[in-house]
Protein backbone atom coordinates (compact mmCIF):
# COMPACT_ATOMS: atom_id res chain seq x y z
CA UNK A 1 0.00 0.00 0.00
CA UNK A 2 1.05 3.48 -0.81
CA UNK A 3 1.04 5.68 2.16
CA UNK A 4 -2.10 7.73 1.74
CA UNK A 5 -0.86 11.47 2.90
CA UNK A 6 -4.04 14.11 3.63
CA UNK A 7 -3.50 15.85 0.81
CA UNK A 8 -4.82 12.78 -1.26
CA UNK A 9 -7.53 12.08 1.02
CA UNK A 10 -8.35 15.65 0.25
CA UNK A 11 -8.32 15.52 -3.20
CA UNK A 12 -10.02 12.16 -3.00
CA UNK A 13 -12.71 13.54 -1.07
CA UNK A 14 -13.59 16.95 -3.08
CA UNK A 15 -13.55 14.22 -6.49
CA UNK A 16 -16.17 12.12 -4.74
CA UNK A 17 -17.78 14.95 -3.51
CA UNK A 18 -17.86 16.11 -6.61
CA UNK A 19 -19.11 13.40 -7.99
CA UNK A 20 -21.92 13.00 -5.21
CA UNK A 21 -23.39 16.87 -6.50
CA UNK A 22 -23.74 15.48 -10.21
CA UNK A 23 -25.97 12.80 -8.45
CA UNK A 24 -27.59 14.78 -6.16
CA UNK A 25 -30.21 17.15 -7.85
CA UNK A 26 -31.45 19.92 -5.82
CA UNK A 27 -34.84 19.44 -4.92
CA UNK A 28 -37.19 21.89 -6.44
CA UNK A 29 -38.69 24.43 -3.39
CA UNK A 30 -41.69 26.21 -3.98
CA UNK A 31 -42.89 29.37 -2.35
CA UNK A 32 -43.99 28.91 1.03
CA UNK A 33 -47.44 30.99 0.83
CA UNK A 34 -47.82 29.77 -2.63
CA UNK A 35 -48.19 26.31 -1.79
CA UNK A 36 -50.81 27.00 1.14
CA UNK A 37 -52.79 28.88 -1.14
CA UNK A 38 -52.27 26.23 -3.63
CA UNK A 39 -53.64 23.44 -1.45
CA UNK A 40 -56.04 25.37 0.23
CA UNK A 41 -57.97 27.21 -3.41
CA UNK A 42 -59.42 23.79 -4.56
CA UNK A 43 -60.76 23.05 -0.54
CA UNK A 44 -62.38 26.63 -0.28
CA UNK A 45 -63.96 26.10 -4.01
CA UNK A 46 -65.63 22.58 -3.32
CA UNK A 47 -66.66 24.01 0.13
CA UNK A 48 -68.52 26.96 -2.45
CA UNK A 49 -70.05 24.84 -4.71
CA UNK A 50 -71.50 22.40 -1.67
CA UNK A 51 -72.99 26.00 -0.47
CA UNK A 52 -74.61 26.90 -3.76
CA UNK A 53 -75.78 23.37 -4.34
CA UNK A 54 -77.97 23.26 -1.00
CA UNK A 55 -79.15 26.89 -1.80
CA UNK A 56 -80.07 26.11 -5.33
CA UNK A 57 -81.85 23.06 -3.49
CA UNK A 58 -83.72 25.17 -1.26
CA UNK A 59 -84.71 27.79 -3.83
CA UNK A 60 -86.36 24.42 -5.92
CA UNK A 61 -88.80 23.76 -3.03
CA UNK A 62 -88.42 20.50 -3.21
CA UNK A 63 -89.21 20.70 0.65
CA UNK A 64 -90.30 23.41 2.98
CA UNK A 65 -88.16 25.72 4.74
CA UNK A 66 -88.77 23.89 7.62
CA UNK A 67 -87.31 21.05 6.86
CA UNK A 68 -84.45 21.85 4.89
CA UNK A 69 -83.50 25.76 5.88
CA UNK A 70 -80.92 27.49 3.88
CA UNK A 71 -77.53 28.10 4.32
CA UNK A 72 -77.72 31.52 6.19
CA UNK A 73 -79.83 30.32 8.94
CA UNK A 74 -78.16 27.28 9.57
CA UNK A 75 -74.85 29.40 9.67
CA UNK A 76 -76.67 31.81 12.37
CA UNK A 77 -77.84 28.52 14.55
CA UNK A 78 -74.10 27.83 14.10
CA UNK A 79 -72.53 31.19 15.56
CA UNK A 80 -75.44 31.53 18.39
CA UNK A 81 -74.58 28.26 19.50
CA UNK A 82 -70.47 29.25 19.73
CA UNK A 83 -71.87 32.26 20.94
CA UNK A 84 -73.71 31.01 23.97
CA UNK A 85 -71.19 28.16 24.61
CA UNK A 86 -74.08 24.99 24.05
CA UNK A 87 -71.73 23.49 20.88
CA UNK A 88 -68.53 24.21 22.56
CA UNK A 89 -69.32 22.57 25.59
CA UNK A 90 -70.80 19.80 23.42
CA UNK A 91 -67.55 19.49 21.10
CA UNK A 92 -65.73 19.20 24.55
CA UNK A 93 -67.76 16.66 26.32
CA UNK A 94 -67.48 14.67 22.56
CA UNK A 95 -63.69 15.08 22.06
CA UNK A 96 -63.04 13.77 25.46
CA UNK A 97 -64.70 10.49 24.96
CA UNK A 98 -63.13 10.77 21.40
CA UNK A 99 -59.82 11.05 23.22
CA UNK A 100 -60.34 8.63 26.08
CA UNK A 101 -61.95 5.54 24.15
CA UNK A 102 -59.11 6.36 20.97
CA UNK A 103 -56.53 6.00 23.52
CA UNK A 104 -58.20 2.78 24.98
CA UNK A 105 -58.44 1.01 21.90
CA UNK A 106 -54.72 2.60 21.21
CA UNK A 107 -53.73 0.71 24.13
CA UNK A 108 -55.49 -2.71 23.22
CA UNK A 109 -54.70 -2.53 20.20
CA UNK A 110 -51.49 -2.33 20.66
CA UNK A 111 -51.18 -4.87 23.09
CA UNK A 112 -53.12 -6.88 20.54
CA UNK A 113 -51.63 -6.97 17.90
CA UNK A 114 -48.18 -7.42 19.44
CA UNK A 115 -49.26 -10.51 21.06
CA UNK A 116 -50.77 -12.06 17.87
CA UNK A 117 -47.71 -10.66 15.69
CA UNK A 118 -45.33 -12.75 18.17
CA UNK A 119 -47.57 -15.56 17.95
CA UNK A 120 -47.97 -18.53 15.43
CA UNK A 121 -50.82 -20.06 17.55
CA UNK A 122 -52.21 -16.57 17.74
CA UNK A 123 -51.81 -15.98 14.64
CA UNK A 124 -54.34 -17.90 12.76
CA UNK A 125 -56.81 -17.70 15.12
CA UNK A 126 -57.17 -14.32 16.56
CA UNK A 127 -55.88 -12.87 13.36
CA UNK A 128 -58.77 -13.60 10.99
CA UNK A 129 -61.31 -13.10 14.03
CA UNK A 130 -59.40 -9.08 14.03
CA UNK A 131 -60.38 -8.95 10.22
CA UNK A 132 -64.02 -9.89 10.92
CA UNK A 133 -64.53 -7.24 14.11
CA UNK A 134 -63.55 -4.78 11.48
CA UNK A 135 -66.44 -5.66 9.25
CA UNK A 136 -68.88 -5.67 11.96
CA UNK A 137 -70.93 -2.44 12.00
CA UNK A 138 -70.46 -0.69 15.40
CA UNK A 139 -74.01 -0.31 15.81
CA UNK A 140 -74.86 -3.79 16.10
CA UNK A 141 -73.19 -3.84 19.72
CA UNK A 142 -74.65 -1.31 20.92
CA UNK A 143 -78.12 -3.79 22.23
CA UNK A 144 -75.23 -5.98 23.99
CA UNK A 145 -73.11 -2.90 25.04
CA UNK A 146 -76.28 -1.62 26.72
CA UNK A 147 -77.58 -4.93 28.29
CA UNK A 148 -74.00 -5.67 29.80
CA UNK A 149 -72.89 -2.04 30.60
CA UNK A 150 -76.49 -0.52 30.87
CA UNK A 151 -77.39 3.24 28.72
CA UNK A 152 -74.16 5.10 30.32
CA UNK A 153 -71.03 6.37 29.02
CA UNK A 154 -68.97 2.25 29.92
CA UNK A 155 -71.37 1.26 27.00
CA UNK A 156 -70.47 4.03 24.62
CA UNK A 157 -66.72 3.71 25.21
CA UNK A 158 -67.25 0.08 24.61
CA UNK A 159 -68.31 0.57 21.58
CA UNK A 160 -65.96 2.84 20.50
CA UNK A 161 -62.75 0.63 21.58
CA UNK A 162 -64.96 -1.89 19.61
CA UNK A 163 -64.73 -0.08 16.58
CA UNK A 164 -61.31 1.16 16.67
CA UNK A 165 -58.73 -1.47 18.93
CA UNK A 166 -58.95 -4.01 15.81
CA UNK A 167 -57.95 -1.54 13.02
CA UNK A 168 -55.51 -0.65 14.90
CA UNK A 169 -54.00 -3.78 16.31
CA UNK A 170 -54.68 -4.85 12.36
CA UNK A 171 -52.45 -2.08 11.02
CA UNK A 172 -50.16 -3.18 13.69
CA UNK A 173 -50.08 -6.89 12.50
CA UNK A 174 -50.12 -5.89 8.84
CA UNK A 175 -47.36 -3.57 9.01
CA UNK A 176 -44.76 -6.42 11.29
CA UNK A 177 -46.20 -8.72 8.31
CA UNK A 178 -44.98 -6.94 5.48
CA UNK A 179 -41.36 -5.92 7.18
CA UNK A 180 -39.54 -6.75 4.07
CA UNK A 181 -37.43 -9.81 4.78
CA UNK A 182 -33.99 -7.94 3.67
CA UNK A 183 -34.24 -5.90 6.86
CA UNK A 184 -34.78 -8.51 9.26
CA UNK A 185 -31.76 -10.12 7.86
CA UNK A 186 -29.71 -7.18 8.08
CA UNK A 187 -30.55 -6.54 11.18
CA UNK A 188 -29.67 -10.06 12.46
CA UNK A 189 -26.54 -9.95 10.58
CA UNK A 190 -25.77 -6.47 12.45
CA UNK A 191 -26.46 -8.94 15.66
CA UNK A 192 -30.14 -8.07 16.69
CA UNK A 193 -31.49 -11.01 18.04
CA UNK A 194 -35.20 -10.94 20.04
CA UNK A 195 -36.20 -7.50 21.41
CA UNK A 196 -33.17 -5.97 19.65
CA UNK A 197 -34.08 -7.35 16.79
CA UNK A 198 -37.95 -6.23 17.52
CA UNK A 199 -37.16 -2.19 18.94
CA UNK A 200 -34.59 -1.61 16.42
CA UNK A 201 -36.03 -3.29 13.41
CA UNK A 202 -39.36 -4.83 13.19
CA UNK A 203 -41.83 -1.99 14.97
CA UNK A 204 -39.66 0.71 13.02
CA UNK A 205 -40.12 -1.20 9.66
CA UNK A 206 -43.71 -1.60 10.37
CA UNK A 207 -44.67 1.98 11.20
CA UNK A 208 -45.84 3.33 8.00
CA UNK A 209 -49.01 0.71 7.83
CA UNK A 210 -49.16 0.78 11.44
CA UNK A 211 -50.05 4.48 11.29
CA UNK A 212 -52.36 3.71 8.50
CA UNK A 213 -53.99 1.60 10.76
CA UNK A 214 -54.40 4.70 13.60
CA UNK A 215 -56.00 6.66 10.80
CA UNK A 216 -58.40 4.24 9.75
CA UNK A 217 -58.87 3.34 14.05
CA UNK A 218 -59.78 7.21 14.31
CA UNK A 219 -62.33 7.04 11.71
CA UNK A 220 -64.01 3.59 13.44
CA UNK A 221 -63.68 5.66 16.87
CA UNK A 222 -64.98 8.75 15.14
CA UNK A 223 -68.07 6.88 13.91
CA UNK A 224 -69.08 4.93 16.61
CA UNK A 225 -68.65 7.71 19.19
CA UNK A 226 -71.76 9.60 17.02
CA UNK A 227 -73.64 6.09 17.00
CA UNK A 228 -73.21 5.93 20.06
CA UNK A 229 -74.27 9.29 21.09
CA UNK A 230 -77.27 9.26 19.39
CA UNK A 231 -78.51 5.49 20.90
CA UNK A 232 -77.55 6.09 24.21
CA UNK A 233 -78.33 9.63 25.80
CA UNK A 234 -76.45 9.97 29.38
CA UNK A 235 -78.64 12.23 30.93
CA UNK A 236 -76.58 15.69 31.75
CA UNK A 237 -74.58 15.39 28.86
CA UNK A 238 -75.69 17.39 26.42
CA UNK A 239 -72.54 15.73 23.97
CA UNK A 240 -72.92 16.58 20.40
CA UNK A 241 -74.46 13.09 19.52
CA UNK A 242 -77.40 14.43 22.29
CA UNK A 243 -77.71 17.72 21.19
CA UNK A 244 -78.57 16.60 17.58
CA UNK A 245 -80.83 14.22 18.70
CA UNK A 246 -81.91 17.02 21.09
CA UNK A 247 -82.68 18.87 17.98
CA UNK A 248 -84.48 16.75 16.05
CA UNK A 249 -86.62 15.91 18.47
CA UNK A 250 -87.69 19.70 18.71
CA UNK A 251 -88.00 20.16 14.66
CA UNK A 252 -84.91 22.85 15.24
CA UNK A 253 -83.81 22.16 11.82
CA UNK A 254 -81.64 25.16 11.41
CA UNK A 255 -79.24 23.55 14.32
CA UNK A 256 -79.58 20.48 13.55
CA UNK A 257 -77.47 21.04 10.82
CA UNK A 258 -75.25 23.47 12.24
CA UNK A 259 -74.16 20.47 14.82
CA UNK A 260 -73.71 18.01 11.64
CA UNK A 261 -71.40 20.80 9.91
CA UNK A 262 -69.33 20.48 13.51
CA UNK A 263 -68.97 16.45 13.65
CA UNK A 264 -68.10 17.11 10.21
CA UNK A 265 -65.49 19.34 10.63
CA UNK A 266 -63.88 17.27 13.50
CA UNK A 267 -63.60 14.97 11.72
CA UNK A 268 -61.97 16.64 8.50
CA UNK A 269 -59.72 18.17 11.35
CA UNK A 270 -58.88 15.26 13.03
CA UNK A 271 -57.91 13.00 10.11
CA UNK A 272 -55.57 16.08 8.35
CA UNK A 273 -54.51 17.90 11.04
CA UNK A 274 -53.50 14.76 13.44
CA UNK A 275 -54.07 11.00 11.70
CA UNK A 276 -52.87 12.66 7.97
CA UNK A 277 -50.13 14.62 9.41
CA UNK A 278 -48.73 11.16 11.49
CA UNK A 279 -48.51 9.06 8.15
CA UNK A 280 -47.26 11.58 6.23
CA UNK A 281 -44.41 12.47 8.28
CA UNK A 282 -44.21 8.48 8.54
CA UNK A 283 -44.15 7.89 5.51
CA UNK A 284 -41.58 11.45 4.06
CA UNK A 285 -39.34 9.56 6.60
CA UNK A 286 -39.41 6.11 4.85
CA UNK A 287 -39.12 8.22 1.51
CA UNK A 288 -42.11 6.75 0.60
CA UNK A 289 -43.61 9.95 -0.52
CA UNK A 290 -42.24 12.38 -3.52
CA UNK A 291 -41.18 14.72 -1.87
CA UNK A 292 -41.78 17.20 -4.62
CA UNK A 293 -45.04 16.23 -4.69
CA UNK A 294 -48.18 17.18 -2.62
CA UNK B 1 -9.05 -3.27 17.42
CA UNK B 2 -10.87 -5.29 19.95
CA UNK B 3 -12.19 -8.36 19.14
CA UNK B 4 -14.27 -11.09 20.97
CA UNK B 5 -13.77 -14.70 19.51
CA UNK B 6 -16.70 -16.15 19.76
CA UNK B 7 -16.77 -19.83 19.34
CA UNK B 8 -17.29 -21.26 15.85
CA UNK B 9 -20.73 -20.81 14.48
CA UNK B 10 -20.31 -24.28 11.98
CA UNK B 11 -19.89 -27.82 13.35
CA UNK B 12 -16.29 -28.43 11.88
CA UNK B 13 -13.20 -28.66 14.70
CA UNK B 14 -11.68 -25.03 14.89
CA UNK B 15 -8.32 -26.38 14.76
CA UNK B 16 -6.09 -23.46 13.43
CA UNK B 17 -5.79 -23.06 10.15
CA UNK B 18 -2.37 -21.31 8.21
CA UNK B 19 -2.52 -17.76 8.39
CA UNK B 20 -1.46 -15.90 5.29
CA UNK B 21 -2.16 -12.14 4.74
CA UNK B 22 -0.64 -9.50 7.31
CA UNK B 23 -2.29 -8.80 10.46
CA UNK B 24 -3.76 -12.26 11.68
CA UNK B 25 -4.08 -10.93 15.20
CA UNK B 26 -8.25 -11.79 16.18
CA UNK B 27 -9.00 -12.48 12.69
CA UNK B 28 -11.02 -15.43 11.54
CA UNK B 29 -11.23 -18.48 8.78
CA UNK B 30 -13.57 -19.46 6.65
CA UNK B 31 -14.45 -23.13 5.61
CA UNK B 32 -16.93 -24.70 3.39
CA UNK B 33 -17.10 -28.58 3.27
CA UNK B 34 -19.12 -30.28 1.03
CA UNK B 35 -22.01 -27.83 1.39
CA UNK B 36 -25.39 -28.26 -0.59
CA UNK B 37 -28.27 -25.93 -0.53
CA UNK B 38 -31.66 -26.79 -2.22
CA UNK B 39 -34.47 -24.29 -1.90
CA UNK B 40 -37.95 -26.50 -2.24
CA UNK B 41 -38.40 -29.85 -1.98
CA UNK B 42 -38.67 -32.77 -4.43
CA UNK B 43 -39.14 -32.01 -7.93
CA UNK B 44 -39.42 -28.19 -8.40
CA UNK B 45 -36.31 -27.80 -6.02
CA UNK B 46 -33.52 -25.81 -7.18
CA UNK B 47 -30.15 -26.50 -6.05
CA UNK B 48 -28.36 -23.45 -5.56
CA UNK B 49 -24.97 -25.06 -4.21
CA UNK B 50 -24.21 -28.83 -4.94
CA UNK B 51 -21.18 -30.25 -2.85
CA UNK B 52 -19.20 -27.15 -2.72
CA UNK B 53 -16.37 -26.68 -0.47
CA UNK B 54 -13.95 -23.63 0.27
CA UNK B 55 -11.37 -22.40 2.55
CA UNK B 56 -10.67 -19.20 2.94
CA UNK B 57 -7.35 -18.87 5.27
CA UNK B 58 -7.79 -16.44 8.34
CA UNK B 59 -6.85 -13.10 7.22
CA UNK B 60 -7.19 -13.88 3.46
CA UNK B 61 -8.93 -12.16 0.70
CA UNK B 62 -10.53 -14.92 -1.47
CA UNK B 63 -12.58 -13.36 -4.70
CA UNK B 64 -15.56 -15.24 -5.79
CA UNK B 65 -16.33 -15.33 -9.60
CA UNK B 66 -19.46 -16.86 -11.24
CA UNK B 67 -22.69 -16.40 -13.39
CA UNK B 68 -25.79 -14.81 -12.43
CA UNK B 69 -27.49 -17.57 -10.28
CA UNK B 70 -24.84 -19.95 -9.54
CA UNK B 71 -24.93 -19.78 -5.61
CA UNK B 72 -22.59 -17.10 -4.73
CA UNK B 73 -25.46 -14.94 -3.05
CA UNK B 74 -27.07 -17.87 -1.35
CA UNK B 75 -23.47 -19.43 0.22
CA UNK B 76 -22.84 -16.14 1.90
CA UNK B 77 -26.36 -16.33 3.82
CA UNK B 78 -24.67 -19.75 4.57
CA UNK B 79 -21.88 -18.65 6.08
CA UNK B 80 -23.39 -15.51 7.72
CA UNK B 81 -25.87 -17.75 9.14
CA UNK B 82 -28.96 -16.36 7.67
CA UNK B 83 -29.66 -19.65 6.33
CA UNK B 84 -28.60 -23.79 6.81
CA UNK B 85 -27.36 -25.45 4.36
CA UNK B 86 -29.47 -28.52 3.27
CA UNK B 87 -26.05 -30.78 3.48
CA UNK B 88 -22.14 -30.40 4.77
CA UNK B 89 -21.03 -27.98 7.55
CA UNK B 90 -20.05 -24.07 7.13
CA UNK B 91 -17.59 -22.74 9.97
CA UNK B 92 -16.97 -19.00 10.44
CA UNK B 93 -14.80 -18.05 12.90
CA UNK B 94 -15.50 -15.15 15.03
CA UNK B 95 -17.83 -12.49 14.75
CA UNK B 96 -19.20 -12.20 10.65
CA UNK B 97 -20.37 -9.30 8.68
CA UNK B 98 -22.07 -9.72 5.75
CA UNK B 99 -22.78 -6.91 3.10
CA UNK B 100 -25.50 -7.46 1.33
CA UNK B 101 -25.94 -7.23 -2.77
CA UNK B 102 -28.28 -4.57 -1.85
CA UNK B 103 -27.75 -1.84 0.42
CA UNK B 104 -30.54 -2.99 2.75
CA UNK B 105 -30.48 -0.10 4.56
CA UNK B 106 -32.61 0.98 7.29
CA UNK B 107 -35.08 3.35 5.59
CA UNK B 108 -35.95 5.33 8.62
CA UNK B 109 -32.68 5.95 10.08
CA UNK B 110 -30.04 8.51 9.00
CA UNK B 111 -26.91 8.10 7.14
CA UNK B 112 -25.10 8.13 10.40
CA UNK B 113 -27.73 6.45 12.08
CA UNK B 114 -27.80 2.92 9.87
CA UNK B 115 -23.54 3.56 10.80
CA UNK B 116 -24.06 4.47 14.52
CA UNK B 117 -26.43 1.29 14.91
CA UNK B 118 -24.45 -1.22 14.38
CA UNK B 119 -21.77 0.43 16.56
CA UNK B 120 -24.52 0.21 19.48
CA UNK B 121 -25.29 -3.26 18.51
CA UNK B 122 -22.38 -4.30 19.16
CA UNK B 123 -22.59 -2.53 22.53
CA UNK B 124 -20.21 0.51 21.62
CA UNK B 125 -19.74 3.61 24.01
CA UNK B 126 -22.59 5.67 23.55
CA UNK B 127 -20.00 8.39 24.20
CA UNK B 128 -17.44 7.00 21.28
CA UNK B 129 -19.99 6.55 19.01
CA UNK B 130 -20.03 9.66 17.28
CA UNK B 131 -16.73 10.25 16.33
CA UNK B 132 -16.22 6.44 15.15
CA UNK B 133 -19.28 7.26 12.47
CA UNK B 134 -17.61 10.47 11.45
CA UNK B 135 -14.58 8.40 10.94
CA UNK B 136 -16.42 5.42 9.00
CA UNK B 137 -18.23 7.84 6.75
CA UNK B 138 -15.25 9.54 6.09
CA UNK B 139 -13.54 6.36 4.73
CA UNK B 140 -16.28 5.78 2.39
CA UNK B 141 -16.36 9.72 1.30
CA UNK B 142 -19.79 10.35 2.63
CA UNK B 143 -19.53 13.05 5.43
CA UNK B 144 -21.45 15.13 4.20
CA UNK B 145 -24.39 13.21 3.74
CA UNK B 146 -24.57 11.72 7.43
CA UNK B 147 -27.84 13.24 8.06
CA UNK B 148 -29.72 11.86 4.60
CA UNK B 149 -32.00 9.39 4.73
CA UNK B 150 -31.19 6.41 2.60
CA UNK B 151 -34.09 7.16 -0.01
CA UNK B 152 -32.56 10.88 -0.26
CA UNK B 153 -28.92 9.20 -1.87
CA UNK B 154 -27.75 7.88 -5.14
CA UNK B 155 -27.56 3.92 -5.54
CA UNK B 156 -23.92 4.17 -4.76
CA UNK B 157 -23.78 6.09 -2.02
CA UNK B 158 -26.29 3.63 -0.42
CA UNK B 159 -23.87 1.13 -1.10
CA UNK B 160 -21.33 3.06 -0.01
CA UNK B 161 -23.20 3.36 3.25
CA UNK B 162 -23.77 -0.34 3.04
CA UNK B 163 -19.74 -0.70 3.26
CA UNK B 164 -19.51 2.23 6.43
CA UNK B 165 -21.84 -0.18 8.30
CA UNK B 166 -19.83 -3.29 7.34
CA UNK B 167 -16.80 -1.95 8.69
CA UNK B 168 -18.67 -0.28 11.90
CA UNK B 169 -19.32 -4.28 12.63
CA UNK B 170 -15.39 -4.78 12.86
CA UNK B 171 -15.75 -8.47 12.17
CA UNK B 172 -13.39 -10.92 12.16
CA UNK B 173 -15.11 -12.32 8.34
CA UNK B 174 -16.06 -10.12 6.03
CA UNK B 175 -18.23 -10.95 3.39
CA UNK B 176 -19.44 -8.65 0.57
CA UNK B 177 -21.44 -9.31 -2.41
CA UNK B 178 -20.93 -7.27 -5.15
CA UNK B 179 -20.39 -4.21 -3.35
CA UNK B 180 -19.18 -1.95 -5.99
CA UNK B 181 -21.24 -3.19 -8.39
CA UNK B 182 -23.32 -0.25 -8.91
CA UNK B 183 -20.74 2.55 -8.59
CA UNK B 184 -18.96 4.20 -11.34
CA UNK B 185 -15.38 3.18 -12.12
CA UNK B 186 -13.51 6.09 -10.36
CA UNK B 187 -15.25 5.59 -7.20
CA UNK B 188 -14.67 1.99 -7.31
CA UNK B 189 -11.36 2.36 -7.91
CA UNK B 190 -11.00 4.78 -4.86
CA UNK B 191 -12.97 2.09 -2.55
CA UNK B 192 -10.78 -0.59 -3.65
CA UNK B 193 -7.57 1.50 -2.54
CA UNK B 194 -9.84 1.55 0.77
CA UNK B 195 -10.80 -2.06 0.94
CA UNK B 196 -7.40 -2.91 0.87
CA UNK B 197 -6.24 0.07 2.98
CA UNK B 198 -8.29 -1.35 5.92
CA UNK B 199 -8.16 -4.96 5.16
CA UNK B 200 -4.01 -4.63 5.30
CA UNK B 201 -4.76 -2.33 8.80
CA UNK B 202 -7.37 -5.10 10.23
CA UNK B 203 -6.57 -7.81 9.09
CA UNK B 204 -9.64 -9.83 9.20
CA UNK B 205 -10.59 -12.09 6.52
CA UNK B 206 -12.47 -11.40 3.23
CA UNK B 207 -14.58 -13.11 0.90
CA UNK B 208 -15.58 -11.00 -1.69
CA UNK B 209 -18.42 -11.74 -4.45
CA UNK B 210 -18.06 -10.17 -7.88
CA UNK B 211 -18.96 -10.36 -11.63
CA UNK B 212 -15.76 -8.17 -12.15
CA UNK B 213 -12.56 -10.72 -12.68
CA UNK B 214 -10.29 -7.60 -13.08
CA UNK B 215 -11.75 -6.24 -9.54
CA UNK B 216 -11.15 -9.88 -8.23
CA UNK B 217 -7.69 -9.83 -9.75
CA UNK B 218 -7.11 -6.33 -8.10
CA UNK B 219 -8.17 -7.31 -4.59
CA UNK B 220 -7.77 -11.02 -3.75
CA UNK B 221 -5.07 -13.39 -2.81
CA UNK B 222 -6.90 -16.00 -4.41
CA UNK B 223 -9.83 -16.27 -7.09
CA UNK B 224 -12.28 -18.96 -7.06
CA UNK B 225 -14.39 -19.57 -10.00
CA UNK B 226 -17.60 -20.98 -9.43
CA UNK B 227 -19.49 -23.54 -12.16
CA UNK B 228 -23.02 -22.49 -12.93
CA UNK B 229 -25.90 -25.05 -11.34
CA UNK B 230 -25.73 -26.37 -9.36
CA UNK B 231 -22.75 -24.34 -8.28
CA UNK B 232 -19.41 -25.93 -7.31
CA UNK B 233 -16.00 -24.82 -7.48
CA UNK B 234 -14.47 -24.94 -11.09
CA UNK B 235 -11.02 -23.38 -10.60
CA UNK B 236 -8.76 -21.63 -8.14
CA UNK B 237 -6.25 -19.12 -9.45
CA UNK B 238 -3.70 -17.35 -7.16
CA UNK B 239 -2.84 -14.01 -7.70
CA UNK B 240 0.97 -13.72 -6.76
CA UNK B 241 1.37 -9.76 -7.40
CA UNK B 242 2.82 -7.42 -4.87
CA UNK B 243 0.25 -5.57 -3.32
CA UNK B 244 -0.54 -2.45 -3.59
CA UNK B 245 -2.26 -3.22 -7.22
CA UNK B 246 -3.80 -1.00 -9.71
CA UNK B 247 -6.57 -2.30 -11.95
CA UNK B 248 -5.14 -1.49 -14.87
CA UNK B 249 -1.78 -3.31 -14.40
CA UNK B 250 -0.97 -5.55 -16.99
CA UNK B 251 -0.26 -8.31 -14.71
CA UNK B 252 -3.82 -7.91 -13.76
CA UNK B 253 -5.47 -7.76 -16.73
CA UNK B 254 -3.27 -10.60 -17.83
CA UNK B 255 -4.28 -12.96 -15.34
CA UNK B 256 -8.07 -11.66 -15.33
CA UNK B 257 -8.29 -12.28 -18.82
CA UNK B 258 -6.97 -16.12 -18.27
CA UNK B 259 -9.75 -16.59 -15.57
CA UNK B 260 -12.67 -15.09 -17.64
CA UNK B 261 -11.41 -17.45 -20.50
CA UNK B 262 -12.35 -20.00 -17.89
CA UNK B 263 -15.21 -18.58 -16.64
CA UNK B 264 -16.47 -18.14 -20.14
CA UNK B 265 -16.06 -22.20 -20.44
CA UNK B 266 -18.25 -22.96 -17.38
CA UNK B 267 -21.07 -20.20 -18.47
CA UNK B 268 -20.65 -21.80 -22.02
CA UNK B 269 -20.89 -25.53 -20.49
CA UNK B 270 -23.87 -24.36 -18.44
CA UNK B 271 -26.06 -22.97 -21.46
CA UNK B 272 -25.22 -26.15 -23.67
CA UNK B 273 -26.19 -28.66 -20.47
CA UNK B 274 -29.72 -27.46 -20.86
N1 LIG C 1 -35.05 -18.05 -1.35
C1 LIG C 1 -34.94 -18.75 -2.49
N2 LIG C 1 -35.93 -19.57 -2.89
C2 LIG C 1 -35.83 -20.28 -4.04
N3 LIG C 1 -34.77 -20.25 -4.84
C3 LIG C 1 -33.76 -19.43 -4.52
C4 LIG C 1 -33.78 -18.64 -3.34
N4 LIG C 1 -32.64 -17.92 -3.27
C5 LIG C 1 -31.94 -18.27 -4.36
N5 LIG C 1 -32.59 -19.16 -5.12
C6 LIG C 1 -32.11 -19.78 -6.36
O1 LIG C 1 -30.80 -20.23 -6.13
C7 LIG C 1 -29.97 -19.94 -7.22
C8 LIG C 1 -28.77 -19.17 -6.77
O2 LIG C 1 -29.17 -17.89 -6.36
P1 LIG C 1 -28.14 -16.81 -5.81
O3 LIG C 1 -28.89 -15.60 -5.44
O4 LIG C 1 -27.29 -17.43 -4.78
O5 LIG C 1 -27.27 -16.51 -7.13
P2 LIG C 1 -26.03 -15.54 -7.32
O6 LIG C 1 -24.87 -16.37 -7.70
O7 LIG C 1 -25.86 -14.67 -6.15
O8 LIG C 1 -26.49 -14.68 -8.57
P3 LIG C 1 -26.18 -13.16 -8.91
O9 LIG C 1 -24.78 -13.11 -9.40
O10 LIG C 1 -27.14 -12.85 -10.01
O11 LIG C 1 -26.41 -12.39 -7.68
C9 LIG C 1 -30.83 -19.23 -8.25
O12 LIG C 1 -31.20 -20.19 -9.23
C10 LIG C 1 -32.03 -18.79 -7.50
O13 LIG C 1 -33.16 -18.87 -8.31
MG1 LIG D 1 -26.13 -12.73 -5.78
Amino acid sequence: MPPITEADEHQLDQELSGLDALELAPAPRAEWASRIWAATWPKLLAVAIALLLWQLVVWSGWKKPWQLPPPGPVFRALWDGLQNGTIWRGIGLTLRRAVYGYSLALVIGVAVGLLVARSRVLRSGVGSMITGLMTMPSIAWFPLAIVLLGGNESAIMFVVVLGAAPAIANGLIAGIDNVPPILVRAGRVLGARGTNLWRHVILPAAMPTFATGLKQGWAFAWRSLLAGELIVIVRGTPSLGAQLSNARDLREMELLIAIMIVILVIGILADSLVFGRIERYVRKRFGLVDAAGS
Amino acid sequence: MTTVSEPFQGTSSPDGSPASGPGTTGAGAIRVQGVSKAFGRGEGAVVALDRISLEVPTGGFVALVGASGCGKSTLLNLLAGLDTPTRGDVAVEGRTALMFQEAALFPWLTVAQNVSLALKLRKVPKRQRPAMVDELLDTVHLADFADKRPHELSGGMRQRVAIARAFAQDADTLLMDEPFGALDAMTRDLLHDELERLWVERGFTCLFVTHNVREAVRLADRVEVLSSRPGRVAAGFDVPFDRPRRIEDPDVSGLAGEITVRLREEVRRHATDH
